[in-house]
Formats: C-alpha cells, sequence, structure tokens
C-alpha cells in the first residue's frame, strides 16, 4: 500500500532534522497563520499563485529562490563546520551518512533551484518590458514552468523530513548512485526532483526564444535588443540544447535503478564514462545558462550608472554568442583524468582556453563603458565591480585548471571546489543580486535601501574571499572535495579561517534580510518611491513604463528607432508612452489554475514513484495528464481590457509623473 | 463587457502578432529531437556491449519490422490527407483520415509491444545486457511518443465532433500534431536505419 514507505522513513532521532523539522513547521504555520489572520487567501490564489502575469510569476521565482538560497546556505555553513571540527580524531557532529546527503543537497539546491530559479524569475520580470511586450509567448505555459521548478524543490525539501536525500554529490555518479550502491530512496528523490524542475526549465527556454522572436517591439532588430535581453536569448538556446540531454542522463538512470537496466553499472555493459559525458554535455552548457545572464545584467547596470552608453554593444553581442557555441564543445574538461587520450584531452582544454577570449573581450567592454563615465557608487555598482575583481580571479583558476596536465594533479581537489564558487558566487550571484537591486523599483514602485546594500556587498565580498581563498591553498595542498574529517594539521587553520568566510557570509545574507525588511518598511518615504517609473535614468524599454508596471505592460507597444530606445526617445524629447494616444483594447490572458495543478500532480507523481507506492504515482500521472486535456478544452482562456480601463491607468501615471516632475 | 468575449471572436479580429503556437511547439520538437539524437549516441556506445547476451542478429526479426515501418510510413500519408481536408474546412472528411491515422498507429504500436513482449519472453529483456537496454530505450521512446501521439489524436477527434468548422486554434493544434506525427517517422527512420538494419546486416 505505501510501497517503501515506512514510519521508518522518519528521521526523528536525528536531533538536527528534528529540530530543523520544527523550526519550518514553526515558520510554516506562521506564514499560514498570518494569510488567515489577514484574509488573504482568496487575493494570493487569484492574483499570484494563478497567475499568468510574467511580472508576478518573476517575483515568485525569486521568492523560491531566496528561500533555497537559506536552504543551501544552511548547509554550506554545516559543512564548513564540520571541516573546522573533524580534524584529529574528532569526528564531527555530521556522521558521514548525513554529511554525504548535504553535500549533494547543497549543490543540487544551489545550482536547480536557487540560480536556475533567479535566472529565471529576473528573465520574466525584465524580458517582455524589455522588447516592448505585453506578455510572453506562452502566458500558461510560463506558470507551468514556475510550478514545476517550484514542486521539485519542494520534493528535495520533503527529503529532508521522509526518508533521505542522494548521497552521491550534486551530479549523482555511477555506479555509486545505483541500485547496488545507494539502495535507499535518496537517488530517487534527486532524480525526479531533476528531472521535474527540468521540464520547467526547458519550457522556459521556449517560451522565452519564441517571446523574443517573435514579440519584439516595433522597429526593434536584432542589433537594437538591449544586451540582457541577448543574454537571455543565448541562455534560452543554450536551455533548449542542454536541458534534453539532462533529461536523457536522469532517464538513463532511473532505468537503471527501477528497471534494473545496465547504462552504467559495473556489470551486464554497462559504462559509467558515459554519464560523465551526457550529464557533463548538460553541465557545461548549464554553468554558461547561469552566467550569461549576469553578464546581461552587469552590462544594463554599467552603462546606467556609468552615464554613458554600453562600450562596444556590437562585439558584447558577439562575445555572448560565441561563448553560446563554445559551451557545448568543452564539457570533457570535467574529467580530463577519465583517460581519453591526449589528443581528446588537449582539443578540450583548448576549447575551453578559447572561451576566456570572449570573457575577456567583456571584461573590458565594462571596463571601458566606465572609463571617463561620470560613475555614480550606487550599491549595485559596488556588485558590478565586485564582480569584475573576483570573477577574473576564477576566471585565471578556470583557465589553470583547463590545462590538462595540471588539472591531472588538481582534479577532485577542493581547489577545483574554490574555482567554481570563486565563478558562481563572484559571477552569477553577485550579478543576480546586483540585478535584483536594479530591477527592484521596476517590480514594486520603490527602491532597495542602500545602505543595507553596501553591508551585504561587503559582507558578502570579503566573506567570499576569506571563505574560499583558503580552500585554494588546500586544494594545493592536496585536500580532496567531499571529505568528512581529515588529520593533516597543515589543514585544519585554513578551515577553520575558511569557517570564519561562511560566518561573513551569513553576515551578508543578514544584511540582504535586513534591506528587504528596511525597504518594505520605509516604503512610503518620498526618496523611496518611484513614481517616474525610471528611478535611475536608464536607457532600456521597461523603465519607459510606470512602476511597478500595469498588467499589460505598455498601452501603446513602443516604436524603436535605435538601440538604447529609451535614452534615445529621452534624448529626441519624444514620449515613449504616447500618453493620450489612440488607445485600442489590450488582449491579454486569463489567469489559470492549471499551471498549479499539473505541478501538484507532478508532485504527487514523484513522491509516488521515489517510494514505490505506484497507485499514488499512478493518481498523479493520470491528473497530470487530465488537467492538460481539459485545459486544451478550455475556449475562455484570454479577454480583452476596455479602451476606458487604460485610458484610466494610464493617466493616474501620466499624474504621478507630472507630480514627480513638479516636486523636482 | 468586452470581458466576456469569447476567445473565438476575439481571435477573428486579432491584429498585431501572428500566433506563435506553431513555432513555439516547432522548438519544442528540436528539443525532442536532441533527446532522440542523445539516445541514439547512447546506443551506439553500447551497441556492441552484449554480456554474453544476444546479439541484434539473433534478436530482430526485420519482416515484422519491415511492415511496423510500412504503418508508420503510411499513416504520415493519411494524416497529410486529414490536413488537406483540415485546410479546405471539410471536418468530417478530416476525421475520417486522422480516424485512418489513429487505427495505423494503434496496429504500430501493437506490432511493437508484441516485438517488445516476445523478446521479455525469451529473456531477452531491457536488463539482459547494455546493448539491450540501449535498445529498449530507444525503441521504446519512440513508442511512447507515438503513444502520446495517439492520446493527442483520439482528445482532437473528440473536440472536433459534431463541429461543422474548425477555428484558428483547432487548426494550430492540427497542425502541431501534424508536426508531431511526421517527426515520429523521421526518427523511425533513423531507429530502422541505425537499430535494425545496421543491427543485423
Amino acid at each position: 500500500m505505501f510501497g517503501k514507505l515506512t514510519l521508518s522513513a522518519i528521521p526523528y532521532d536525528v536531533p538536527i532534522l528534528v529540530g530543523t523539522f520544527i523550526g519550518a513547521a514553526i515558520a510554516g504555520l506562521a506564514v499560514v497563520g498570518l494569510i488567515t489572520y489577514y484574509g488573504k487567501w482568496g487575493y494570493l490564489w487569484r492574483e499570484w499563485l494563478t497567475s499568468v502575469d510574467h511580472k508576478r510569476i518573476g517575483v515568485m521565482y525569486i521568492v523560491v529562490a531566496l528561500v533555497a538560497l537559506f536552504r543551501g546556505f544552511a548547509d554550506a555553513i554545516m559543512m564548513r563546520s564540520q571541516l573546522a571540527l573533524a580534524y584529529a580524531g574528532n569526528p564531527g557532529y555530521l556522521p558521514p551518512h548525513h554529511y554525504d546527503q548535504i553535500f549533494s543537497a547543497h549543490g543540487t539546491i544551489m545550482i536547480f533551484f536557487m540560480a536556475m530559479a533567479f535566472m529565471q524569475g529576473l528573465m520574466n520580470i525584465v524580458v517582455p518590458l524589455q522588447i516592448g511586450a505585453r506578455d510572453v509567448a506562452f502566458p500558461f505555459v510560463n506558470t507551468l514552468s514556475f510550478w514545476m521548478t517550484t514542486i521539485s524543490f519542494l520534493l528535495v525539501n520533503v527529503s529532508l523530513f521522509i526518508g533521505e536525500f542522494s548521497q552521491c554529490g550534486w551530479l549523482a555518479y555511477p555506479p555509486l548512485s545505483e541500485q547496488q550502491f545507494s539502495p535507499g530512496v535518496g537517488v530517487d528523490y534527486y532524480i525526479w526532483a531533476v528531472q521535474l524542475s527540468g521540464v520547467g526549465t526547458l519550457l522556459t527556454g521556449v517560451n522565452f526564444f519564441a517571446t523574443i522572436v517573435k514579440m519584439r517591439a516595433p522597429g526593434m532588430t536584432y542589433m537594437r535588443m538591449p544586451v540582457f535581453t541577448w543574454t537571455i536569448f543565448c541562455t534560452t538556446v543554450l536551455i533548449m540544447v542542454a536541458f534534453p540531454i539532462l533529461t536523457v542522463a536522469m532517464g538513463l538512470l532511473g532505468l537503471d535503478r527501477y528497471l534494473g537496466m545496465h547504462f552504467f553499472t559495473n556489470d551486464g555493459g554497462g559504462n559509467q564514462m558515459l554519464y560523465l559525458s551526457v550529464i557533463w554535455g548538460w553541465g557545461h552548457p548549464e554553468v554558461y545558462i547561469l552566467v550569461l545572464p549576469a553578464f546581461g545584467a552587469f552590462s544594463e547596470i554599467t552603462q546606467t550608472f556609468s552615464r554613458k552608453p554600453l562600450f562596444g554593444y556590437k562585439t558584447m553581442v558577439y562575445a555572448t554568442a560565441s561563448i553560446m557555441v563554445l559551451s557545448l564543445v568543452v564539457w570533457v574538461h570535467h574529467f580530463f583524468t577519465m583517460g581519453a587520450g591526449p589528443n581528446v584531452n588537449a582539443f578540450f582544454g583548448i576549447m575551453t582556453m578559447i572561451i576566456a577570449v570572449p570573457t575577456g573581450v567583456k571584461i573590458f567592454n565594462w571596463l571601458f563603458t566606465m572609463y571617463k563615465g561620470r560613475i555614480e557608487f550606487h550599491a549595485t555598482m559596488y556588485w558590478v565591480i565586485g564582480f569584475m575583481i573576483t570573477f577574473s580571479i576564477g576566471g585565471m583558476t578556470g583557465v589553470m585548471l583547463a590545462i590538462p596536465a595540471s588539472d591531472f594533479v588538481l582534479h577532485n581537489s577542493l581547489f577545483v571546489i574554490a574555482h567554481f564558487h570563486n565563478v558562481i558566487i563572484g559571477g552569477v550571484y553577485f550579478g543576480y543580486v546586483a540585478a535584483m537591486n536594479f530591477w527592484f523599483p521596476k517590480s514594486f514602485g520603490f527602491k532597495l535601501n542602500e545602505a543595507w546594500g553596501k553591508r551585504a556587498f561587503w559582507c558578502w565580498f570579503i566573506g567570499f574571499y576569506v571563505a574560499f581563498m583558503p580552500l585554494y591553498v588546500v586544494g594545493f595542498e592536496g585536500m580532496t572535495r567531499r571529505m568528512n574529517h581529515y588529520d593533516n594539521p597543515e589543514w585544519h587553520p585554513w578551515l577553520l579561517i575558511a569557517e570564519v568566510g561562511a560566518v561573513l557570509i551569513a553576515c551578508g545574507i543578514v544584511c540582504q534580510l535586513t534591506q528587504l525588511y528596511v525597504s518594505i518598511r520605509d516604503r512610503n518615504l518620498a526618496e523611496n518611491r518611484d513614481l517616474t517609473g525610471d528611478p535611475w535614468n536608464a536607457r532600456t524599454l521597461e523603465w519607459s513604463t510606470s512602476s511597478p508596471p500595469p498588467f499589460y505592460n505598455f498601452a501603446i507597444l513602443p516604436e524603436v528607432h535605435e538601440l538604447d530606445a529609451f535614452a534615445h526617445d529621452k534624448e529626441a524629447g519624444i514620449d515613449t508612452r504616447r500618453a493620450g494616444g489612440d488607445y485600442q483594447p489590450i488582449h491579454m490572458p486569463k489567469n489559470t489554475a492549471c499551471g498549479f495543478l499539473i505541478g501538484a500532480f507532478s508532485f504527487v507523481l514523484g513522491f509516488g514513484a521515489v517510494w514505490y507506492i505506484w497507485w499514488l504515482a499512478a493518481v498523479g500521472l493520470i491528473g497530470v495528464i487530465a488537467t492538460v486535456i481539459a485545459r486544451s478544452a478550455d475556449n475562455d482562456v484570454d479577454y480583452y481590457v476596455p479602451v476606458s480601463e487604460v485610458a484610466r491607468i494610464e493617466q493616474e501615471h501620466t499624474h504621478n509623473l507630472m507630480a514627480a516632475q513638479a516636486a523636482e | 463587457m468586452a470581458q466576456n468575449m469569447t476567445a473565438d471572436a476575439a481571435h477573428a479580429h486579432d491584429e498585431h502578432h501572428e500566433s506563435p503556437v506553431v513555432f513555439g511547439f516547432w522548438l519544442y520538437l528540436m528539443t525532442d529531437c536532441i533527446i532522440f539524437g542523445t539516445l541514439f549516441a547512447v546506443f551506439a556506445v553500447l551497441r556492441d556491449q552484449f554480456a554474453g547476451g544476444p546479439t541484434g542478429h539473433e534478436v530482430f526479426e526485420l519482416s515484422g519490422v519491415g511492415i511496423e515501418t510500412a504503418i508508420l510510413l503510411f499513416s504520415s500519408i493519411t494524416y497529410g490527407f486529414g490536413m488537406i481536408a483540415a485546410h479546405e474546412n471539410k471536418v468530417s472528411t478530416m476525421r475520417t483520415w486522422l480516424g485512418v491515422t489513429f487505427l495505423l498507429g494503434l496496429g504500430f504500436l501493437f506490432m511493437e509491444i508484441r516485438e517488445f513482449s516476445h523478446m521479455i519472453a525469451e529473456g531477452n529483456g531491457p536488463d539482459r545486457s547494455a546493448f539491450l537496454s540501449a535498445f529498449f530505450t530507444l525503441v521504446g521512446t519512440h513508442g511512447l511518443h507515438v503513444t502520446c501521439g495517439l492520446l493527442w489524436m483520439a482528445v482532437l477527434l473528440f473536440q472536433t465532433a459534431g463541429k461543422t468548422e474548425l477555428n484558428e486554434r483547432m487548426i494550430g493544434k492540427l497542425t502541431c500534431l501534424s508536426l508531431f506525427w511526421h517527426f515520429l517517422d523521421i526518427v523511425w527512420i533513423c531507429v530502422f536505419t541505425f537499430v535494425y538494419l545496421m543491427g543485423v546486416l
């Protein structure tokens, strides 16, 4: 009846998990209680959970990403604490079984549910506005994507309290991840979570590629697209190319585990090297899927706060496109030691080093944008400059790892850990936080507090160096990754320093939370309100509409005459909004619960399959299919906003604009 | 007032953008193509890993597979006739051709399941060797797609029942399924060539 699920699957004898559960339960109940107290369930359901508005979906993605950040960071600081303690005979406080789950969950959560969710949130909020569109190409698919990501993250967190998570690292290499060596449900949780979230991401890729190709404002040729949109464009191409490969990798591993097949097993002719190639065929493009949008955000921010158009727009576009192509032919550098042979390794080593060239072009473009600009040291710019320094260092250690001969020495060491955190924190995370600070007023109509933003930056920036530079050192000293305890006295001081760094980063996260709290508290102060919709005197179309934008984004679709359309209009004295112009009824999609329902049924399917509760899995699968069919039969999916409504909303914004100008 | 306007009426005088549905579906098909491409690559790596089990020569029966291939290719033609009728707004003709396509697809699926069950009954299931794992997964994934296609076709047959004309949205759906069905044909030609013919010859 309940498959493998018995009462013993609940880890009530592990104090850390019981404590976490109580904490999560109290927090959850508090949230539920508050929503009930304020009577907001109907509002939440109608306006957010079932929304097909890309701006709201984007905000929800980022909320999920922040929750994932806390969860992933809690894992991180537990690992650092374990390694600060577990030295010279002291076993530390985390037994290997638990520790292995923590590093696996940390990587899985940070990549799939922190970074990917954050990135999709940003692209949701920004891209349609930036290209002058009213929504994405497939609004329903958009809400579906969001829910697939969210329920997958839920599945990972359920594994904390029911059963266990994978102990095989964030990519679950076989043969360790095979049934023979991991008979528990941990790897199954991993497979289903990654597989279901992958469906959501793939659909996002298709959706935004179609949006950018089909829905740009009149006059916006490809070479007039803002750089952020360009980077998202390239990212969606990579998503469409890479995520199907991930689907296959997870599918085959699942078939090995569920049906006893022999793709990657030790016996029966299986081949583990095949798994490495398939999983990294996705995995390497994935890091560029994450970092390209960050590059795009840096470009927008740098030009805005340097008060200059971006230096070398065209080279930026070509560099982005080159990285997109090159990122598909470097995956073997993740396993040079596998023994593919010197020629294969040399090819992939050289291709990897070549990627540094377009990336270097970008760094110089940002520097030259700042050069002789009137730079405003806004909190957002701190993250940009911190990124340029940190990412360059990470890039250089990456080139070191790209040399196959030195990779043989450094492979699987903490040097590798230091390197990829160097580029992922310094590149991806700094970029997303900068983007959040930059576009926050667009989403909510008020600015984030700058003082707390700067404090968060300094804690993160210094904390990063204190936490990860020591890992380069112990990596050189031969410490391998994923160690539970060690007895080399030379490593211990470095790992203590790294622990201090993790605490500094914790302070950074606290500062970010405080920043959110203070900003929301002070949202009505005049200096924080964004009445004009253009708080930074920025250059692209998303700033030409109000903050937050009306649900239809643009009453009259803007006309684009040049790159940086809004900056051009401002200089030429053209009203991009064409306020008071000839409004037409606006065609909009209706909200739908189908995305939520398909997500919920997918969760049931995943949970049932993890525990071999086949009737439950069948319920989930049938639910998914039935919802899709019901949706396909529903012809009442859109409506028209009447002209009077449009005129009313637009007049209100015009009024705000005039008030803001009068105040100046 | 305008809020209650139905989609049909709304789409009738829709202005700005042509519907991106077919383009979006085509993009999805390209990602599906990568799934099959990866599965073909996996098959290419594992095709000689018999682990003491049977080779392709011993388990494949080309005559049956030949009939399967003929059925599937023919079903593409009948779907094509269905689309011609759809564009001429001849709903009942379209439904007839779709019904024929459905039966042909069902026949294909029936033969594939029979082949699979024969192999499994003889102890040559997907857990026998890496070669058979790759074979069952590649061919099975195609079969799963055909199953989805049939389900989709049944839904569209149901949704067009009793209709005298097809609106733009329904033509869009039929076009997407058409793309899907022909795509599965192309994939099958690769399966037939690389898996069956090269496994036997």
